[in-house]
């Protein structure tokens, strides 16, 4: 309930002027009472922590939905796998204390951690390590990343701490797609649940959701891993890139996972109470071109339009030059990444006459569709002004995500789009058939399949040059940049991820000092 | 009064009808499918069919349109699409936000409006009137989303007084909540007075120059007397019309300012809703929002008829 100050008393006088002078008091009270018990200066509360980002996920289990945002949000805090991705993007073990493959690397045997239960109490079993995997490789799965299980043959739980899988098919980087957030350890009891109160094994338990505003989480003390240091953790949802600013800069969130506001950055680094940390996430953003659809089908008009992009320009004008200029369809974070940006240097000239010689010297009309992020959309404006340049019209529309996913992405109607990639390794899209940028290259198809079956590092490396040559080699589309992470934290508050391998925030890592 | 009451409600429930009718078929024709904004970019064929089995959307459109408007009935507007929880658990937690921030900024629009409207009309043409009327010429000239920011930069980030946004729900204490309200209301609630107060006073000045104020004046009334009892009654019909369409406005969703201020309202709903193609949520939303429309221009003549006697036996 409200509480308003005590009655003050009102001086003897007119009626008239005693109601006045007494509304008076009453709103000064009301206001006084409004605007103070906010507390300027408090000293900062050691037992909780508010992480803010800019997507708000619609459910919470990421075996449902493929929402990055879900990720940001569970990773590491509520749900686990058997192992998982550090910082570094460097397998960590998790549910799974240890494992071991068989020389022919067609069977995996882990050994469960002693003391892993869920939030409800009850123990981690073999049993829901089965269970899990089964029901995300079963035929009616809705799992996004079907691909993980997909090489299993069967999964055997011959003791309580022991899981045995068996592949039918050789997969080099099975053991990786297992520390995905789609691979997570669920239980049969609350899988029902998981959507919109899950029940995980992590560090953090779930509270409660205010949606539309905010997600309250609290530390699970009985986790295998020990206590985390902060007690509290609430993640609150910003979308608009100016609000999230004011929330930094008003001390309304302790960190920001990744601030849409690249332009405030000088501003943010000015303020001594917070540090910006520019990082890269693992998007790769992309003038993703119809390789399907004349003129584009002819690798000259596609190389000429590349060409034409002056990437850096694009980038500063873009996100304020925070991205990584990339060259293929592949992270700089990755160990087999190589350096293609010199492949394609910006050129006006040479695109010119890469276009006459395709016979289109006077130039044509190709249709380019904005998603809405910030970068697609100023991205595409500059873009369009370069294509413009080399006699190409670009005919900007802006689109609703579900009208670029379904126009776009899934009926391929479209010539030209900017869009980011954002999820890790997923060099595999320009395997697919029927993908929606339209390329099919059998010497691809082969150095993709090559990362699968690949018998060491070394093998596994070179296949994946080969594949990232490949895709800049064909110019399947224009290479851009990766999208940065750009985190801001109040001064004191350690532990966040500067990149993103993965997306995530795992709450257990953070540390005020 | 019961048959004018019967009559009224018949023809509300036609006009919902056809709007759910209108509503549903505009959105099946919509192009997006909700299972394909799940997935995203990593969608395929097989995942996609999945969850459209799940969500129904196999059925045929006739069908699920009996399904919704038969649920309409007995409150149950179905399991949204992208949130997996009942529509109708959504929708009310953003009317937990939306209507209590409406009413307030709405109460403190009609506050400042009508008050500053009475006195420039009390002495139009004064410095006093010609003061009040720039200040309102700039309240509506300066969209409420500016006043948001500027809100935010004075109160929040330089004196620190109130939170810059969010909103921590009503469990966490209602004293909590209305801070967190109080700024978006006041945002909201500056060009709605500044509008308020320009048509207080025309219609002020108007009924003053009407003869029975004359009367009034010979009957030896005081001036206060007179515009309390004679003239402030008679101005407001035009002034009650106004706030009709300013709550209306206000209650289906103040989305940018709900941005600026990231409160969880029902404007912010309506794009997450839009984002996702969650139809199922949106239906309901649009309709809701058709529904409010309708109520609150009943309540609008039902309000003429308290302050205007005549209005009462009009024929309707």
């Amino acid at each position: 309930m409200m509480k308003i100050g005590p009655e003050t008393p009102v001086p003897a006088s007119s009626g008239r002027l005693r109601r006045h002078a007494r509304l008076g008091t009453a709103c000064s009270t009301i206001l006084a009472a409004f605007l103070c018990s906010n507390g300027l200066a408090t000293a900062q509360n050691r037992d909780s922590v508010t992480v803010c980002q800019t997507l708000e996920p619609t459910i919470l289990d990421p075996t449902a939905s493929a929402a990055a945002a879900i990720r940001e949000v569970t990773y590491a805090n509520i749900f686990e796998g058997l192992v998982g991705f550090d910082r570094n993007s460097k397998l960590v073990p998790r549910l799974a204390e240890s494992w071991q493959a068989s020389p022919d690397g067609m069977k995996y045997t882990f050994k469960l951690r002693a003391g892993a239960a869920f939030h409800d109490g009850t123990p981690v079993t073999s049993a829901d390590v089965k269970f899990s995997f089964d029901r995300a490789g079963a035929p009616d799965s809705k799992n996004p990343q079907k691909w993980i299980f997909e090489p299993i043959g069967a999964v055997a739980a011959p003791a309580p701490d022991t899981v045995e899988i068996t592949l039918k098919t050789y997969a080099a980087d099975f053991l990786e797609g297992l520390a995905w957030g789609d691979a997570i350890i669920l239980s049969e009891k609350s899988v029902a649940k998981a959507a919109t109160e899950p029940v995980g094994t992590g560090p953090y338990r779930f509270v409660r959701w205010n949606r539309g505003d905010r997600l309250v989480l609290e530390r699970n003390d009985a986790w295998w891993g020990g206590k985390a240091s902060i007690k509290s953790a609430t993640f609150r949802f910003i979308a608009d890139p100016q609000a999230q600013v004011s929330a930094m800069l008003s001390g309304d969130c302790d960190a920001f996972t990744n601030i849409g506001a690249p332009e405030a950055v000088d501003q943010l680094k000015k303020d001594g109470r917070l540090v910006v940390t520019i990082g890269s996430t693992e998007g790769e953003t992309i003038l993703a071109m119809n390789n399907a659809k004349a003129p584009l089908s002819d690798i000259r008009v596609r190389k000429a339009i590349a060409m034409a992009v002056d990437r850096k320009l694009v980038n500063e004008g873009a996100i304020s030059g925070f991205g990584t200029p990339i060259g293929s369809h592949f992270s700089p974070n990755h160990p087999a990444y190589i350096d293609l940006t010199g492949e394609v240097k910006f050129d006006t000239k040479a695109a010119k006459a890469l276009l006459a010689e395709a016979g289109l010297a006077n130039g044509f009309k190709v249709s380019l569709r904005l998603p809405p992020p910030a970068y697609a959309r100023r991205g595409g404006e500059i873009i369009a002004a370069m294509l413009a340049e080399i006699g190409i019209t670009a005919e900007i529309e802006p689109v609703e995500w579900p009208q670029w996913l379904e126009r776009v992405f899934r009926n391929k109607d479209f010539d030209l789009t900017v869009i980011s990639h954002v999820e890790p390794m997923d060099l595999n899209i320009y395997a697919r058939d029927g993908y929606y940028f339209g390329y099919s290259s059998p010497e691809l198809k082969a150095a993709v399949a090559a990362t699968k079956t690949a018998r060491s590092e070394a093998e596994r490396k070179a296949a994946f040059e080969a594949a990232q040559r490949q895709i800049a080699r064909d110019q399947v589309n224009a290479f851009l940049f990766m999208l940065p992470k750009i985190t801001v934290a109040k001064k004191g508050l350690t532990g966040m991820w500067p990149s993103w391998p993965m997306p995530a925030n795992p709450l257990a890592e953070l540390k005020w000092e | 009064m019961l048959r004018f009451l019967a009559r009224r409600g018949l023809s509300m429930a036609a006009t919902l009808l056809v709007a759910a009718i209108v509503i549903f078929v505009v959105l099946e024709i919509l192009p997006g499918d909700p299972a394909v904004a799940m997935l995203g970019v990593s969608a395929t064929a097989e995942n996609v069919a999945a969850i459209r089995l799940e969500l129904g959307l196999d059925k045929p459109a006739f069908t699920r349109f009996l399904y919704w408007i038969s649920g309409l009935f007995v409150g149950d507007l179905g399991i949204s699409y992208s949130y997996r929880v009942p529509v109708a658990q959504l929708i009310a937690e953003r009317l937990a936000v939306t209507v209590p921030l409406a009413l307030l900024a709405q109460m403190l629009a009609v506050l400042m409006g009508i008050t500053l409207g009475v006195f420039a009309a009390a002495r139009a043409h004064s410095r006093l009137d010609a003061g009040i009327m720039a200040l309102s010429q700039l309240g509506v000239a300066t969209p409420n989303f500016v006043f948001g920011i500027l809100l935010i930069l004075a109160f929040s980030l330089t004196l620190g007084w109130l939170p810059a946004g969010g909103f921590p729900g009503w469990g966490e204490g209602g004293w909590r909540a209305l801070r967190a309200l109080a700024l978006p209301a006041f945002s909201l609630s500056l060009p709605q007075a500044a509008i308020l107060a320009r048509i207080t006073r025309s219609a002020m000045l108007e009924a003053l120059s009407e003869d029975f104020i004359r009367t009034a004046r010979a009957k030896g009334l005081t001036r206060g007397q007179i515009i309390r009892r004679h003239a402030l009654p008679n101005a407001l019909v035009p002034v009650i019309t106004m706030i009709g369409l300013q709550f209306s406005f206000l209650v289906t969703g103040t989305i940018i300012v709900e941005n600026v201020f990231s409160l969880p309202g029902l404007g912010r709903l309506v794009i997450q809703a839009i984002g996702g193609h969650d139809v199922i949520l949106l239906k309901s939303l649009v309709l809701l929002f058709v529904g409010a429309v309708i109520v609150i221009n009943a309540l609008v003549d039902i309000a003429y008829g308290i302050v205007d006697p005549r209005l009462r036996k009009m024929p309707r």
